[in-house]
């Protein structure tokens, strides 16, 4: 396989990859890191490749590996860096502004929640896998997958439903 | 109302992991307007952060190495030829009946060479009497050491 057939192979979901990767290791750096990883990962096993039914599932799944390897060894050397992003907020319009805020929120919030239920949501409300998919990427049955979802939807309902009383109140 | 009463239904079911992919879509679309029933209001940020989450690209590039692995199955082809080939040229030759007659030949013509050969080198073995004679005259190089001794001075 030349290069070019691979990134034509890699392009339709490399920007997944990079999002959960995100969605877990929170850091851009180090997702774009990750996601770097895991791409020249699968050219080298090139050779194999023709034997992954479903080379995008496949490849949320290293992600995912190599994701909790990360953190794993971050946990390892008792190490906690606290990764945030700074942006630059320049939006003149207020009703923006709260609105990215509001956004903002709903982020840290996920930040929050345990691994397992921020790959479900990852995979089901960003990217919009069915359960069959996310089911086989994460290796879990249906039914958990469900629950863990539904779990991380209340909570996130629940804590916008704080800040947003918060607000009025 | 009617749109509200089936979104509050959607959102339900949305929360207990119930929904189709295509339920939640209409749910996204409808918080992505500008004007939700207000007690939805706080639902809103949250489908927005997935919408605009799914926008994020990755922009890096990925760095492959076009360094092709060695290919161990060409070693083994080579290996296979060097073997045929040494096998081919070191074939052992037969012997045949022609080959020995060829060999004894040239075996008794040599015998009969060296026997010519001995015979010569018996009948001039008198020279060794020179040789004698030589060992005799060695005295002559005392004369040399008084011959010296005069030239000297």
């Amino acid at each position: 396989m030349t290069q070019s057939e691979f990134i034509n192979i890699v392009t339709p979901f490399k920007d997944k990859v990079f999002r959960l990767a995100k969605r877990l290791l929170v850091s851009t750096e180090e997702a774009e890191d990750a996601t770097q990883e895991v791409l020249i990962k699968l050219w080298n096993k090139n050779n194999d490749f023709k034997k992954y039914r479903n080379i995008e599932a496949f490849a949320m799944t290293m992600t995912k590996n190599f994701c909790f390897d990360k953190l794993k060894s971050k946990q390892a050397q008792n190490l906690k860096i606290v990764h945030s992003n700074y942006q630059d907020h320049n939006v003149a319009l207020q009703k923006q502004v709260e609105l990215n805020d509001s956004i903002g929120w709903v982020g840290k919030i996920m930040e929050q929640l345990p691994e397992q239920q921020k790959m479900v949501i990852q995979l089901r409300d960003i990217e919009q896998y069915d359960f069959k998919e996310i089911a086989k990427m994460l290796d879990m049955n249906e039914t958990a997958v469900r629950v863990a979802l539904s779990r991380a939807r209340k909570t996130i309902r629940e804590q916008l439903t704080k800040t947003h009383n918060y607000g009025v109140k | 109302m009617a749109l509200n009463k089936n979104i509050e239904h959607l959102l339900e079911k949305y929360e207990n992991g119930e929904t189709s992919l295509i339920e939640e879509q209409q749910l996204k679309n409808y918080f992505s307007q500008e004007t939700v029933a207000p007690h939805l209001e706080m639902y809103k940020p949250m489908f927005q952060y997935f919408l605009v989450n799914h926008q994020e690209q990755f922009t890096k590039d990925i760095p492959l190495n076009t360094k092709r692995k060695f290919n161990f199955k060409w070693l083994s082809v080579a290996a296979v030829a060097v073997l045929m080939l040494s096998v081919y040229f070191n074939k052992a030759e037969e012997i045949t009946a022609k080959d020995k007659l060829d060999y004894n030949n040239a075996k008794a013509a040599l015998a009969l060479v060296s026997k010519h050969l001995n015979k010569a080198t018996s009948q001039v073995s008198y020279l060794d009497a020179i040789n004698k004679a030589g060992t005799q005259v060695d005295y002559l190089k005392e004369i040399n050491n008084p011959m010296g001794r005069i030239f000297k001075k």
